[in-house]
């Protein structure tokens, strides 16, 4: 029987699922004039959710409902990142979704449900609350992808996100029926990820076990969007509305490393040198193929996404190095990702208007003209995409390589540096096509007036400077999550 | 007798029809979202029978919820398919190409 104490623990879910619902009622019931006020209440209500998720974090991890649900400081700091790049998400997507009459308790309600899956999904502690918490992720995802119903594009982007993320579900939940029955083989069949920890020491069908192993990391592929299983990630990133691409490159990055280290550290634990191995060569091939691809995009989103898939084999380099270091070196990389990933999308929704599009590179052409401060806050978002010292994304960088030749792959590392170092070009690119180009006549380039988009959008902005310099605390934070 | 392996085999069959039926088919979404069905249905062979072989009702509870979403999904994945018909007057694949690179 769940106990009060489970319920407490489960408190920033239950309040969000609470809320989520009020706000679809509220919605129904509103009159047109007050619908504006939603806008306030999402975020308040994501606010909210932040303050119960810290000040509700018990001093040890907890389990609650039976080990499905496991409370420690790994989901703390994902769900408190994730929740507040989301509430960014909705400051930046404002003057966006009034232009194009999008505005609707539809948008802010799936979002929360989107992010109650990723607290789901992070604080997993079972094999059902896995593919229960990613689902919800999911299907939020792909309604909100096709959310602006009368362009040509969403629908096809969001028929794209539905089929490959389904099949993505589908060789997950194989995978994990295989490791269930292996568990059985020997031994009590279990979902739990803890005892799953050390099924191969007894299991008498390790056959199976690493068959479903597999295709747990092909699932796990798929939803971080790393090659050779990205091919949703260019089109979904182009085909979306910008404020649910930038919800995407933000919000469920961070779900996607929690789903990986919840499943492969938690749950396979033991068999790190098989899912090793496997997590570097996807890192590699995600590198070239992001990195090398990006190269000859005009559109922005969708060399972004490219972007993402090069910042995905990063992630994976650390995760590859299968220790507490890799894994602290992964969130800290997943952190910083989101934060870059908001801070360029932001720009774009910031330059953004009824019938104006921003999203060609060549949009961009002199920016620093029309308005220097815009001009100077993508540069920021570029160079710390990049890895230029000593913005946050350099630092992110070093750790994951650092991670990787302490895991002894030293060739992982250099072919990190590389791809690093190629990747400068398309970035740099986006910095001379604002700086040094002249803009086109009659550009309709201009700055949105919306004042929380610009504040919001500036401090998300200089923190990727900030942080740049003062990396340490949130550091030593996802360290002390992995016991280091 | 049947064995647990049987209804395994017959589990990864299933599978690779879903996965073939994805991969092989050019013609139409609906199709496409009939493989996803089946995909799922051959996942839920296996639980069924890893738990009924190995005696633990984990296996059977996992597949309602897995029944639950599936049938959610169905949901999404139709709505979705209305969307493209409505924008396009076509669900052929081969027709779905506006974005590429």
């Amino acid at each position: 029987m769940p106990t009060l104490n489970d319920i407490l623990i489960l408190l920033p879910e239950f309040y969000l699922v609470g809320a989520a619902c009020v706000l679809l009622l509220a919605d129904a019931f509103m009159r047109p004039a007050q619908r504006p006020w939603l806008h306030w209440i999402s975020i308040a209500v994501l606010l909210v959710a932040i303050y119960l998720v810290i000040a509700g974090q018990p001093p040890q991890a907890v389990t609650a409902f039976g080990g499905m649900f496991v409370r420690d400081d790994v989901a703390e700091i994902l769900k408190v990142f994730a929740l507040g790049t989301t509430a960014m998400v909705f400051v930046y997507a404002r003057p966006y979704l009034i232009d194009r009459k999008l505005v609707s308790g539809e948008f802010y309600t799936l979002m929360i449900f989107a992010v109650l899956g990723i607290m789901l999904l992070v604080s997993a502690g079972n094999l059902v609350t896995v593919y229960l918490g990613l689902e919800l992720l999911s299907l939020s995802s792909y309604a909100l992808v096709a959310l602006n119903r009368d362009a040509k594009l969403p629908p096809e982007a969001a028929i794209k996100y539905f089929v490959l993320g389904a099949l993505a579900s589908g060789m997950l939940l194989y995978g994990m029926s295989m490791v269930y029955g292996a568990s059985g083989m020997g031994g009590t069949p279990t979902l739990d990820l803890a005892q799953l920890h050390n099924v191969m020491s007894y299991t008498t069908a390790p056959t199976l076990l690493l068959f479903g192993l597999v295709f747990m990391v092909v699932g796990v592929g798929f939803k971080l969007g790393a090659a050779p299983f990205h091919m949703w990630i260019p089109d979904v990133y182009q085909g979306a509305p910008t404020p649910v691409t930038t919800f995407i490159a933000s919000g469920s990055k961070l779900a996607a490393f929690g789903m990986a280290y919840r499943l492969l550290d938690a749950g396979m634990g033991d068999l790190s040198q098989h899912w090793q191995l496997m997590l570097a060569v996807l890192a590699v091939v995600s590198l070239a193929i992001g990195n090398l691809v990006a190269i000859v995009q005009t559109n922005l989103k969708r060399m972004l996404a490219y972007s993402t898939i090069s910042h995905m084999g990063y992630l994976l380099l650390g995760l590859s190095a299968a220790g507490p270091e890799g894994y602290a070196a992964a969130m800290f990389y997943a952190i910083c990702y989101a934060l870059m990933g908001v801070a360029a999308f932001g720009v774009m929704l910031a330059l953004t208007r009824a019938g104006f599009e921003c999203e060609e590179i060549a949009d961009l052409k002199g920016l620093n003209q029309k308005s220097p401060w815009m001009a100077f806050l993508m540069l920021l978002a570029m160079f710390s995409l990049a890895g230029v010292p000593p913005l946050f994304g350099f630092w992110a960088k070093v750790l994951v390589l650092e991670a990787a030749i302490h895991a002894n792959m030293l060739w992982l590392a250099i072919v990190g540096i590389v791809f690093a170092i190629i990747g400068l070009y398309y970035y740099l690119y986006v910095v001379k096509v604002m700086y040094f180009d002249e803009p086109v006549a009659g550009s309709e380039l201009r700055v949105q007036p919306d004042k929380p988009l610009r504040m919001v959008l500036s401090l998300n902005a200089l923190s990727l400077l900030v942080l740049g310099l003062y990396w340490g605390p949130l550091l030593g934070w996802c360290r002390r999550a992995f016991g280091l | 007798m049947i064995s647990l392996a049987h209804y395994i085999v017959l589990g990864a069959v299933l599978f690779c029809i879903a996965v073939a039926g994805m991969f092989i088919n050019r013609k139409n979404v609906i199709v496409l979202l009939m493989s996803i069905e089946l995909m799922l249905l051959a996942v839920n062979m296996n639980f069924v029978a890893f738990s009924r072989f190995l005696g633990d009702v984990a296996g059977q509870v996992f597949v309602f919820f897995i029944l639950t979403v599936a049938a959610a999904e169905a949901a999404i994945g139709l709505a979705i398919l209305v969307l493209l018909f409505r924008t396009r007057s076509t669900i052929n694949i081969a027709d779905i190409d506006s974005m590429k690179g």
